[in-house]
């Protein structure tokens, strides 16, 4: 069997295996968001938190849970990583900078999980596991639960109520991220993933001398690595470690679960808002893009322009033996498609295409399928302003779900898609412009500036994933990746928020003739047609510079 | 104001809370319970599935390892021993930082991009000429040193496969694709004086297919190999 097909087989397994889970996954957290009972263990929990999970909170309210619980997570792992010399189970580690702290910190609370640190030399067992993994859970559950909080806003008429925070931050984590973590980490062990809490010792080699290992809970960290789109690997290497991912079937199974839950969400937002027709509009517009994105990624890879590659005969640089191109172009394109930014390969030695590729997922907003929660309520905004395009031309109030998308509506979905390219641009630039922060790069020419650019378009859009070869433990990468993501991360939030308040407040418009068909084809098409367009508006001049200058050279 | 200031406090008690109570659930008792599992059915694999040879720890089936020969005086990086399958190329993290060359276990890619070292769009032939630490340099190298190496006893390698000359993405890859074992059979056969059918046999029994005929590419686990070849050269 050739590799090419190989890898188109490996595809079309994955898309099976996400088509089985739809349904089943889809309605279960529909009806974990619309019950009404409470699970006793959650009843426990509430009574920790003190808060009452039946009140309902207007917009404004269920922000400030969302900030508060954020700013919270934030300062608390920041202060692990300030006092980790001083906790015992840190592995002889010392305190991480306040820089670098800072930066991790936000990271992964904003569900990005860029790191400028190595993890088997900075982080010990109590930072790894009961600070970063905690909020791989965490940052995903508050994902998903402001997503809920948009569907609401469409389900819901003549009220501001949208819900309460605290129990859609619960109900994620203890009914949906927990029990399938439990199954994907025994699945992962059983592979050959490590799990267990030794320190760094030494192992003997065939030759003789012997080799450096540490221990760790890795493989209950990988499975909700994966499965909450955070990406942020226990080892320097990521996935593409041979203990985090050992062998292909548990890289095909660690793709499966980064998709799972942003796929079957659309199926959720059909039950919720009362036509699953609806779902399955907005789930072919990301399968769309999805399949379209390693379609041309695997062609770039297969057919491996670039110098270094005609001699190698092969694009392996920075891939693994039992991965190969193929299924190293299906994780990269899953990665870059949601917020997830875990890699089994490495980005900087793709293609120049390919590495462009990679960017362009990101741009996009990571909408197809996106994060988890982030890439339903980005692909909702997106089909907000698909509407209204299309109410231009006809000259008519678009409508959405039997909502009216006014001036109000419009400008917060506006705000929303303008917050993440002025960072990345305005970022790129300044970085670009300043005597010092190129000195980080490792590669020169259009490929140094493409290093740059991809950390701000991963580090604002809160993917994590990077051009690697930059040195993102300075000062400077440190304070302004951190900044990027927090910003790209709460200020969308803002206005998903309020946009979800404003719908809610509306009574519904009954849908006449003249109504645009939204779970129809035409729409799908018209949807893919106009991300791509303002995303190719936005950041062609960019994409220019770098991967597409690198990319037609060769 | 006052009570503005009262509101936010307590609601970011509330979150402290929430965190903490969150924490005990994800951070303390879900892993600690996955540690239990995994150690109580697969405690092999979750401590990372060792090999013994000889009733000593040798390595891990799943973290590749360097086969040199000791250094020598003066020498900066040792040169690989030849009697045994090499593995792929150990150009670790690069220069900028931390080498890997399977040694130590950190972990990670030289990240160089595909036109890294290249003059006017190709690598230059003569690896002196390129820059040092590019891609090209390395690519170039390793390809001049594979078909060397190998070409033994009338035998000359005609094509090398892209795993032999590049790096991997963790910079710890345990496989090499068939391809590349093959290349090596009659170097290694020559080295232990060996039949080249017998090395031969030994490589195509240690070559594992693609999981369920489609997933994954087909490899070869280095140190299986060479610890099979250990034990042939011992009985021969």
């Amino acid at each position: 069997m050739s590799p090419v097909l190989a890898g188109v087989l490996q595809m079309v397994a994955l898309i099976a295996a996400l088509a089985l889970a739809y349904r089943p996954l889809g309605d279960y957290m529909a009806k974990v968001y619309s019950s009404d009972k409470h699970l006793r263990v959650e009843k426990w929990i509430y009574k920790g938190i003190g808060a009452n999970p039946n009140t309902e909170m207007r917009w404004p309210a269920y922000l400030r849970g969302v900030l508060a619980f954020s700013a919270v997570s934030v300062l608390f792992l920041y202060l692990l990583q300030r006092f980790q010399g001083s906790l015992p189970g840190s592995l002889g580690f010392s305190s991480i900078d306040p820089d670098q702290a800072f930066n991790t910190a936000a990271s992964f609370v904003s569900n990005t999980n860029w790191q400028s640190y190595y993890g088997e030399q900075a982080m010990g067992h109590v930072v790894q596991t009961g600070g970063l993994a905690v909020q791989n859970f965490l940052s995903a559950s508050v994902g998903i639960a402001v997503a809920v909080a948009l569907v609401r806003g469409f389900a819901r008429s003549r009220t501001g109520e949208l819900g309460n925070f605290w129990s859609d931050l619960v109900r994620g984590t203890v009914r949906i991220l927990l029990p399938i973590s439990v199954i994907a980490a025994i699945v992962l062990v059983a592979c050959g993933a490590i799990q267990n809490f030794s320190g760094i010792h030494e192992v003997g080699q065939f030759t003789g001398g012997s080799q450096q290992w540490n221990g760790g809970a890795v493989a209950s960290q990988e499975a909700i690595k994966e499965l909450g789109t955070n990406g942020g690997g226990y080892f320097n290497a990521n996935s593409a470690h041979p203990f985090e991912n050992p062998n292909a079937f548990s890289n095909l199974f660690e793709i499966f679960l980064i998709l799972l839950i942003p796929f079957a969400l659309t199926r959720t937002f059909g039950r919720m808002v009362g036509s699953l027709k609806q779902g399955y509009a907005i789930l072919a517009t990301m399968v769309t893009i999805w399949i379209g994105f390693t379609a041309l990624m695997m062609w770039t890879e297969f057919a491996h322009h670039g110098p270094a590659f005609d001699i190698a005969g092969g694009a392996m640089e920075g891939k693994e033996t039992r991965f190969g191109v193929g299924a190293s172009s299906i994780f990269a394109v899953a990665t870059t498609l949601t917020s997830t930014g875990a890699v089994d390969s490495f980005h900087s030695s793709f293609t120049g295409l390919g590495g462009g590729i990679t960017m362009l997922g990101m741009q996009l907003g990571e909408i197809a399928p996106g994060g988890t929660g982030s890439g339903l309520y980005g692909m909702l905004i997106m089909a907000i302003i698909a509407v209204f395009i299309a109410g231009l031309m006809v000259g008519r109030t678009p409508e959405y779900l039997g909502k009216k998308i006014g001036t109000r509506e419009i400008k917060f979905a506006a705000c929303y898609i303008l917050i993440t390219p002025a960072l990345v641009l305005v970022f790129t630039a300044a970085a670009m412009a300043l005597p010092t922060p190129g000195n980080s790069m490792t590669n020169s020419g259009a490929h140094g500036f493409s290093e740059i650019l991809y950390a701000y378009t991963s580090a604002s859009n809160n993917n994590g994933s990077a051009f690697a070869g930059l040195n993102a433990d300075t000062q400077w990468f440190n304070s302004t990746l951190g900044l990027a993501m927090l910003l790209g991360r709460f200020l969308p939030m803002v206005f998903v928020l309020a946009l979800a308040g404003s719908l809610a407040e509306q009574k519904p418009v009954p849908a006449t003739a003249g109504t645009l068909r939204t779970e129809k084809p035409l729409f799908t098409g018209l949807l893919v047609g106009a991300i791509l367009i303002i995303t190719g508006l936005t950041y062609f001049p960019a994409l220019a510079l770098g991967p597409l200058a690198e990319g037609l050279a060769s | 104001m006052n009570n503005s200031v009262s509101n936010t406090a307590r609601l970011l008690w509330a979150g402290l809370r929430a965190l903490l109570v969150l924490t005990v659930v994800t951070g303390i008792i879900y892993p600690l319970a996955i540690t239990g599992v995994a150690q109580g059915l697969f405690n092999d694999k979750a401590n990372g599935s060792e090999i013994t040879s000889n009733g000593k720890v040798v390595g891990s089936s799943l973290i590749g390892q360097a086969y040199n020969l000791p250094l020598k005086k003066g020498q900066e990086t040792p040169e690989p021993d030849l009697k045994w399958f090499q593995g792929r190329p150990q150009n670790g993290l690069g220069t900028n930082s931390v080498n890997t060359q399977y040694k130590l276990i950190l972990s990670g890619a030289t990240n160089r991009s595909g036109d890294n070292g290249a003059v006017d769009g190709v690598c230059p032939k003569d690896p002196a000429k390129a820059e040092e630490a590019t891609l090209c340099q390395w690519v170039v190298a390793a390809k001049d040193a594979v078909i060397k190496d190998n070409s033994v006893n009338g035998y000359t390698v005609k094509s090398v496969p892209p795993d032999a000359v590049t790096s991997s993405g963790s910079g710890l890859d345990p496989d090499i694709s068939p391809a590349y074992a093959d290349i090596q059979v009659h170097r290694v056969a020559e080295k232990n004086g060996l039949p080249v059918a017998q090395v031969q046999k030994l490589v195509d029994d240690h070559t594992d297919g693609r999981t369920l005929g489609f997933i994954g590419e087909p490899t070869v686990n280095v140190l299986q190999l060479n610890i099979a070849l250990k034990e042939l050269v011992a009985k021969s």
